[in-house]
């Protein structure tokens, strides 16, 4: 049943958060795209298909993911209490495995028998590749040229889990010119192939489903937190490149008015130098991959590449619902400079024996300038939205180890 | 200036169908874009259409994004597919911009539309532009008196196809295929199909493009369609040039045999 568009509900007829979302794609991919919110709109009401995703979340991804106190790391912000959401002890290592096992279930209720996707650091590619391999299908992975040089590993990865990876050469080689070649794959081949779309951007009805996968996060955090302090965070935080971690831990705590909601994006090399993805800190409204929201783009509608150390966040795009609670005031946004990252991954991991993701890196340094704002009585919820293996050529270089 | 409508009319009358060709704005280079569309004009060419070069060209195959990322390299801006479109308006052909709806969006309905007009262009094609987006620029459209262009697809149900030729003034693109634009080796048997079904929707003229790419191919879309689109087979002749001046003579030659193919 589409909502009303408001926070925390359902789009409305037109896959609209407010302004926000709807569908920007050529006429051949919208008979697709009802097609795929038909089957999900009956299966997320059909108990046999909600049976099966939780099943499978329970039994291969690993959940529910645990929450971990994190004291000496959190010393570093000002005694604040920071609780870490660990997706990094997922299977295949990130919170991508929620949405992907959803679509791969919804994949075969479509009656398609291959499924295409893009890919940024990999984590989704990888997380695909997977879901793919345990539900038979055949799996092709879009990456930027880019991005398969510095995520080599993932690469790797998705090979041996017999998916096909093609590298993209167009444009800035990133997320962005995969998800372009992907849109060209699928209005080709949609007879027979879902686009198993990564994040919570893109047309309607993907914001919306892939939030719907991802939202356990949030569901799992908000009991254990009542679980494990007695009461709810005073604020979340994460990570937003296209925005599906940080929508999946916000969405169950957006009706909790007193729970600050943080979302943190790459400054990259710094706001001023122009190398960055501060799609909503710095990006105007405008349409890209099918969706309206906000966008780095030039004067005159022409997108202006994006920056990040991190490639899982080096997009120039966001969620619709993301800009919508953003503009609402319900969320707020922040930038953290690649070297910010790169330092709150670094003590992490010195501090707690766990290297996570550059990405969630991000949201753990943001966390850390929130907790000295805050105070020591403040209880902050981080979404650690996955681990740092497949970056460990980017941190090598980085620290020169 | 002439509009859609004149030239359908004077095709129909031919007892032919239209040729529709298509270059992005700034290419090979700016000021050559107009020669190179002027050559499609001299050769029987009844419509242009301009592409306004897009970073994000997601319909677009290898051969069009190529020329499109040369042409956002040369610089060119909204500016110059303004001044390209009043050069090749001049030459006496309709002439249409064909853009994505993000850079429209960003230049500003009402003004661009405005502009378009002013420059003596005839109407747009948005590809990504749906109906239910659409009326914003159907709006801004009809107060500049020009004519607003979508597509249909195979894969658009009954539905779909009215809603779509609901927007649409000038005429309905078919899009002959499930795919991305580029020449093809044959034209997809869907595209008869689909036109039939467009007509019994609307009146108007109804244009088959993707995948045309000889005078042969032409002439079989002809034989069921108003009009007849091209756009890579063009580009990839002007890539395969040695110059500007050999791509031109090779266009030429190509809409040449495309216009008898139209009137066969």
């Amino acid at each position: 049943m589409a909502g009303n568009g408001a926070h925390g509900d359902d789009p409305d007829v037109h896959g609209k958060f407010g302004i926000f979302g709807g569908r920007f794609v050529p006429e051949a991919l919208i008979p697709a795209l009802d097609e795929v919110a038909a089957v999900y709109e009956k299966a997320k009401n059909d108990a046999e298909f909600i049976r099966e995703f939780d099943h499978l979340l329970r039994t291969y991804a690993g959940r529910p993911t645990t929450l971990t106190d994190v004291p000496r790391f959190s010393e570093q912000a000002g005694g604040a209490r920071i609780i870490l959401k660990r997706e990094d002890l997922t299977h295949t290592g990130a919170h991508k495995i929620n949405n992907v096992l959803g679509q791969a279930l919804l994949t075969k209720r479509l009656g398609k028998k291959r499924v295409i996707a893009e890919t940024g650091a990999g984590q989704h590619g990888v997380a695909t590749a997977t879901a793919a391999a345990l539900l038979g299908l055949e799996c092709v992975i879009y990456m930027g040229a880019v991005d398969c040089e510095r995520q080599a590993l993932n690469v790797a990865r998705m090979k041996l889990l017999g998916a096909k990876v093609i590298p993209v050469t167009n444009g800035s080689q990133t997320l962005k010119d995969a998800i372009n070649e992907a849109f060209r794959d699928w209005v080709t081949n949609v007879d027979t192939t879902h686009y198993l779309f990564g994040t919570v951007a893109g047309p309607h009805p993907f914001p919306e489903i892939v939030r719907d996968f991802a939202r356990i996060i949030g569901v799992e955090a908000r009991r254990q937190m009542l679980e494990l302090t007695g009461g709810l965070p005073d604020a979340v935080c994460a990570a937003v490149g296209g925005g599906s971690n940080a929508i999946g831990i916000f969405h169950a705590f957006i009706g909790d008015e007193g729970v600050q909601l943080h979302g943190y994006e790459a400054a990259g090399r710094g706001l001023e130098t122009g190398e960055h993805a501060l799609t909503l800190t710095s990006g105007s409204v405008g349409v890209l991959h099918g969706s309206r929201t906000y966008v780095l783009q030039d004067d005159e509608g022409q997108t202006i590449e994006s920056h990040s150390i991190s490639a899982g966040l080096d997009y120039p795009g966001v969620g619709p619902e993301h800009a919508w609670l953003k503009d609402s005031g319900r969320a707020t946004y922040h930038g953290v400079t690649d070297d910010e990252a790169m330092a709150a991954f670094s003590l992490l991991a010195r501090t707690e024996g766990i290297i996570p993701a550059i990405e969630s890196s991000h949201a753990l340094a943001g966390a850390l300038e929130l907790g000295r704002e805050l105070g020591p009585e403040a209880t902050i919820l981080v979404n650690l939205s996955g681990r740092g293996d497949k970056d460990m050529g980017t941190a090598m270089k980085y620290f020169n180890l | 200036m002439t509009t859609l409508q004149t030239v359908f009319a004077k095709a129909k009358a031919d007892n032919r169908a239209a040729l529709v060709g298509y270059l992005p704005a700034g290419f090979p280079s700016k000021g050559g874009d107009v020669a190179a569309a002027a050559a499609l004009v001299e050769a029987g060419c009844d419509v242009i259409e301009i592409g306004l070069p897009y970073s994000d060209p997601l319909m677009d195959g290898p051969t069009i994004q190529d020329a499109v990322h040369r042409s956002l390299t040369n610089g060119t801006r909204i500016a110059d597919v303004l001044r390209t479109v009043e050069g090749v308006a001049a030459t006496g052909a309709a002439t249409l911009v064909m853009t994505y709806w993000n850079p429209i969006d960003k230049y500003g309905a009402e003004r661009f539309a405005r502009d378009l007009a002013n420059a003596g262009g005839v109407g747009t094609i948005t590809p990504d532009l749906t109906p239910e987006e659409s009326e914003p620029w159907r709006a801004a459209s009809a107060g500049a008196g020009i004519d607003t262009v979508f597509l249909v697809a195979p894969s658009s149900t009954e539905q779909r196809i009215k809603a779509v030729v609901d927007c649409c003034t000038g005429f309905v693109y078919a899009a002959s295929l499930m795919g991305v634009t580029g020449a093809r080796e044959s034209v997809n048997s869907a595209a008869e199909g689909l036109v039939q079904r467009t007509r019994a929707h609307t009146d108007l003229p109804v244009c088959v493009g993707l995948g045309v790419g000889t005078g042969a191919q032409a002439a079989e879309v002809a034989a069921y369609a108003d009009g007849v689109i091209v756009g890579s087979a063009f580009i990839r002749r002007i890539l395969d040039a040695p110059d500007e001046a050999a791509g031109r003579a090779s266009i030429g030659q190509l809409a040449g045999d495309m216009a008898q193919g139209v009137r066969r």
